[in-house]
């Protein structure tokens, strides 16, 4: 059964089906928010996956593009007069031809120079976010207007969570396809040997910067889709340690694992809430869970779980 | 073998659902005869000088009043969160506290970020939000709901201008952070300036991790005409523009600080360049200065020395301004014989003479703060220590 759906049919589906009756579970809308805050973070998280896992370059600096779709949505109603929807896609090109435009010279960085080039680039957006307080309201954020979608106000937990679940279910899709494309064979071209992919004719610069501008597409859209949902946007979710929240989740969810970057979300998200009732010690027992998790699954959790599965069958 | 893989990714998956759904367990439904208050504070994170005190404030005075027998009998169970200075993650938290805990009433948010950030909440659930956070748009424009305990910035450019007037200085100079706290200061203080005759006539930024203001104070002490220099900021900054101030040899031209370095941090990190500072501060901080027919002088030093012998640390004026918020909800709720969200608000919005850490609170329909410039005393370093400055000089 299984094998006739084939693989990334049956990871949609139970995604689908997961999405589908978490709800029947969920006492209050506070569980709806926590929700939608994991579909939110794997949006971004699994764009980033894209350019980490597959196609094996480093983005330090990912939130930046999660704050110019954030922005978007504040700026574009607020000081342009642009509908909340039209905001998300000029967010979405915007971050995409900065990712174009930037990428061109900074892909060819590799290791260590690439991290520090892309994290360069998210402290700039999240400076030019922090000082231009006419626009961006500064330090202090600016409110974001409540979408509307002909003539119905969106808000609410319940409804937004099903717009991200949404937003998740495309967005996973479109990564799982990813990987059976020549494109998608490409970056793991480039993921296991760039000089390989460059002999075999990969055009190794080219792909490396698709894979920029899809994950700079897809923190962007995350971006927008948090701001609207919390009515609020601040410099924060442009800032580093929102970077190296994305990249947390990634790494920890497993690198290259599209349901690696959900898993890695959802634990990141859901787990500060959970240590709660620790009070003092939480954020050291969320600590030691990363470490120990980072060190006895360095895959990362969904692709040793996989592979302790495979060990067990054999 | 290959489809063994999927199932157990799908497993992991669903280990999470089970993670999402478990902590309706741990949140188990408590005895009904307590009043719920909820808080969320920057505990942790870069704002935790400001969660820090507001957190161990708040859990000390709630045992106390439980120790006391509650309020109209019933014990007060205190729920926080910590969001680490996080916008994001304070909505969350305000979510659960709303959804989840059902709190009656907040009392909290450490800075305006993370205020700011909840506000659509507890407007929305129609719970009173007494905030800590410092800005003057938490309260302006009024919100039903939302009320805030600390000084606003821009009483604290008014405090410091009237005293510019009551000098007969005309013409000054500005150096602002660009942080939250000094941009949000910066624009005030330009805003009421006029107001008070005072003209800026050179106005310099730093950044908030600059480590030296030489060159923007340069450019002050070449601008002719400078009779006095306003600072806003927070943080180590106005330290070094204090010692860079000394070494160019400004002194003779008097430098004004914020309240946002009201505190013996500063008059360390600046040294002797300290001396003559001056700057508009809570009474909380020279609590033992105060003459006795002070309104504020038993609030105050019964605050700090409960505070002191508690922790063993410093007092602050932040913690204050969460035993403000704390003790105006009480207040309100005996009023209103009841822990009604509505009832209470509305007691809230009567309060009247209340005397805090920060002033004495009179609110109204039109003002959710309830203070005037007289909840600020100019201080001035004298030998490494503030004196109170005498209205008028």
């Amino acid at each position: 059964m299984l094998n006739l759906l084939g693989r990334r049919s049956v990871i949609l589906i139970v995604l689908a089906v997961m999405m589908a009756v978490l709800p029947l579970l969920f006492p209050s809308s506070y569980y709806f928010r926590v929700a939608s805050l994991v579909w939110v973070s794997a949006l971004a998280a699994i764009g980033l996956n894209i350019l980490m896992g597959k196609a094996g370059q480093v983005s330090l600096g990912h939130a930046g593009f999660f704050g110019i779709g954030a922005y978007a949505v504040a700026i574009g109603p607020a000081h342009l007069g642009l509908n909340a929807l039209l905001a998300v896609l000029v967010g979405a090109l915007l971050s995409a031809v900065l990712a174009f435009l930037v990428g061109r010279p900074i892909l060819r960085l590799k290791g260590h120079y690439l991290a520090i080039a892309t994290l360069g680039l998210g402290v700039l957006v999240a400076m030019v976010i922090t000082t231009e307080s006419g626009w961006t309201g500064g330090p202090d954020g600016m409110p974001v207007p409540k979408l509307s979608l002909f003539g119905w106000r969106v808000s609410g937990s319940t409804t937004w969570y099903w717009i991200t679940a949404g937003l998740l279910l495309i967005g996973t899709w479109f990564a799982l396809n990813l990987d059976d494309t020549p494109t998608g064979r490409a970056f793991r071209a480039l993921h296991d040997s760039e000089v390989a992919a460059r002999t075999a004719g990969v055009h190794v610069e080219r792909f490396k910067l698709q894979a920029f501008v899809i994950a700079a597409v897809y923190a962007s859209v995350a971006g927008s889709a948090l701001a609207m949902m919390n009515g609020f946007v601040n410099p924060d979710q442009a800032g580093f340690l929102h970077s190296v929240e994305l990249v947390t989740m990634v790494v920890l969810g497993g690198l290259g694992s599209i349901v690696g970057s959900i898993v890695g979300a959802a634990v990141l998200v859901v787990l500060p809430q959970l240590l709660t009732v620790f009070q003092d010690y939480e954020h050291f027992l969320l600590g030691l869970i990363i470490i120990v998790s980072m060190i006895f699954m360095r895959d990362g959790m969904v692709p040793m779980l996989a592979k302790l599965a495979r060990r067990a069958r054999s | 073998m290959a489809h063994y893989t999927h199932v157990l990714r799908s497993v992991a998956v669903g280990a999470t659902a089970l993670a999402l759904s478990s902590f309706s367990l741990m949140h188990a439904a408590l005895a009904a005869s307590t009043i719920k208050l909820g808080s969320v504070l920057s505990i942790t994170g870069p704002a935790s000088f400001l969660g820090d005190p507001e957190d161990k404030t708040l859990k000390m005075y709630v045992d106390k009043i439980n120790a006391a027998g509650g309020v109209d009998g019933q014990k007060i169970e205190l729920v926080v969160y910590d969001d680490g200075g996080d916008a994001n993650k304070a909505r969350t938290f305000a979510t659960r506290l709303v959804e989840d805990d059902k709190v009656v009433a907040m009392i909290g948010g450490s800075t305006t970020g993370t205020t700011m950030a909840m506000i659509p909440v507890f407007e929305e659930a129609q719970i009173p939000f007494i905030s800590f956070a410092g800005a003057v748009e938490i309260i302006d424009p009024v919100r039903k709901y939302v009320f805030k305990t600390p000084h606003t910035d821009k009483m604290a450019c008014e405090k410091i201008f009237e005293n510019i007037k009551a000098r007969k200085f005309t013409k000054v100079a500005m150096i602002s952070g660009t942080d939250g706290f000094g941009s949000s200061m910066r624009a005030q203080c330009l805003k009421v300036a006029p107001n008070y005759g005072v003209s800026i006539v050179a106005e310099e930024t730093y950044g908030p991790r600059d480590s030296d203001m030489t060159a923007q104070l340069t450019k002050i002490k070449n601008t002719a005409g400078v009779e006095a220099v306003v600072n806003p900021g927070f943080g180590q900054g106005p330290a070094i523009v204090t010692r860079n101030y000394a070494q160019l040899g400004m002194s003779s031209t008097p430098l004004y600080q914020s309240h946002g370095v009201a505190s013996k941090s500063f008059i360390e990190l600046a040294g002797p360049a300290a001396e003559g500072v001056r700057l508009p501060a809570a009474a909380l901080l020279v609590a033992d200065k105060l003459p006795d027919n002070d309104p504020q002088k038993k609030v105050v030093t019964d605050y700090k020395k409960t505070y002191e012998d508690a922790t063993k640390q410093p007092v602050s004026t932040f913690g204050g301004h969460a035993y403000d918020g704390l003790y105006i909800l009480i207040d309100a709720m005996k009023r209103a014989k009841s822990t009604d969200p509505k009832k209470v608000r509305d007691e809230i919005e009567t309060t009247k003479g209340f005397v805090g850490t920060g002033g004495i609170v009179t609110m109204s329909p039109t003002d959710h703060l309830g203070l005037d410039l007289s909840a600020f005393r100019m201080l001035e370093v004298k030998n490494g220590d503030w004196t109170l400055v005498q209205p008028g000089s």
